[in-house]
């Protein structure tokens, strides 16, 4: 048993099952953005705006969004405990990772749900 | 004469800044001969090359060795299977602090097999003569019993090679399902507790070099699924 405080969930086997439904997610999600460019050719503005302004289309994205988060944050954590054998640098590039994921999805939803 | 030339990697802590690559030639006459009886006609050119082995049949898993690249036991290795261009590259197993030229330091190795309590664990008072197992369940140990720990397998893993102090590695998690899965085990719980942890089963990336290299023909990425389905089915 090795216990560790960084990592995203407290087992093994929950951090191994968010990567692999935050992976499910991400995929449709990219499926469905490509399918939405290829149906809508000649595509403008106010059709692209309309999309997000349906609540569906909003949380679709969050979801999207927090997979990013969740999924970047387990698989750097593991290459990082893999490769940075120096505990002070592994420490900082977590924390910059942790702050500019955090960043990254306070700033998506308001853009999303923003004027 | 049919030479044959195999470079050893050298190195004795004692009289070696660093180690260093030899050069021997050995007569094959031709015959495709298991690398360990190269290993022991080298030997016999220089006495002081050092190597382990017991059985020379594949049997007693001590000579596990990287061979052009590759890890295997020198015993049950002909020559035609690594050979590349008439030249023979032995290292030891990587991963491990070398102690003297092929000959690796296997603590780490047995720390990971002995913390996955590879022994039968059960309270019931046993009956008078043995406690059995219908044929079925003892058909589940088939593909896991008959580890011979060579380390072939952890020592050729990335991810062995990165935590062998957190990751158990495949030699160990085929032993943690072979106790897993065995009937007359009552631990069950137990055991799937002290593996639930981010590194000991899960930093196992599916790369499947320790199927490829087993000696035996043993699947451990197979057995560490296994493990994972039991943890899931245990915490859903
Ligand atoms: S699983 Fe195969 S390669 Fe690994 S230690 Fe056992 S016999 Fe050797
Ligand atoms: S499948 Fe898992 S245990 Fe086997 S070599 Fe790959 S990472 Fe290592
Ligand atoms: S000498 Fe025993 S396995 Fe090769």
């Amino acid at each position: 048993m090795v216990t560790m405080i960084t990592n995203l969930g407290r087992s093994g086997l929950s951090d191994w099952l968010v990567q692999r439904i935050s992976a499910v997610v991400l995929a449709l999600y990219t499926l469905f953005l490509v399918a939405y460019v290829l149906f809508h050719p000649g595509l403008d503005y106010l059709t692209w705006s309309a999309l997000f302004e349906s609540t569906a289309m909003r949380i679709f994205t969050l979801a999207a969004l927090l997979s990013i988060a969740a999924h970047a944050w387990i698989g750097l954590w593991t290459i990082f405990t893999d490769y940075v054998k120096c505990t002070r640098l592994r420490l900082v590039l977590q924390v910059v990772v942790v702050l500019a994921l955090f960043t990254f999805v306070i700033w998506s939803v308001q853009v999303l749900w923003g004027a | 004469m049919t030479m044959l030339t195999v470079s050893v990697y050298r190195y004795n802590p004692d009289t070696d800044d660093k180690p260093y690559m030899q050069d021997f030639q050995v007569d094959t006459e031709g015959r495709d001969l298991m690398v360990l009886n190269v290993i022991m006609m080298i030997q016999e050119q220089d006495a002081s090359v050092v190597f382990r082995r017991s059985c020379r049949e594949g049997v007693c898993g001590s000579d596990g060795v990287n061979m052009n690249g590759r890890n295997g036991l020198t015993c049950i290795t002909p020559l035609s299977q690594v050979v590349k261009n008439n030249k023979l590259v032995l290292r030891p197993l990587p991963g491990l602090p070398v102690i003297r030229d092929l000959i690796v330091d296997m603590q780490m190795f047995y720390r990971q097999y002995e913390s996955i309590q590879p022994y039968l664990q059960n309270n019931t008072t046993p009956p008078a003569i043995e406690r059995l197992q219908s044929p079925e369940d003892r058909d589940k140990l088939d593909g896991l019993y008959e580890c011979i720990l060579c380390a072939c397998c952890s020592t050729s893993c990335p991810s062995f090679w990165w935590n062998p102090d957190k990751f158990v590695g495949p030699a160990g998690l085929l032993q943690a399902y072979r106790f897993l899965a065995d009937s007359r085990d009552e631990y069950t719980k137990e055991r799937l507790a002290r593996l639930d942890d981010p590194f000991s089963v899960f930093r196992c990336r599916g790369i499947m070099n320790c199927v490829s290299v087993c000696p035996k023909g043993l699947n451990p990425t197979h057995a560490i699924g296994k493990i994972r389905e039991m943890l899931m089915t245990q915490a859903t």
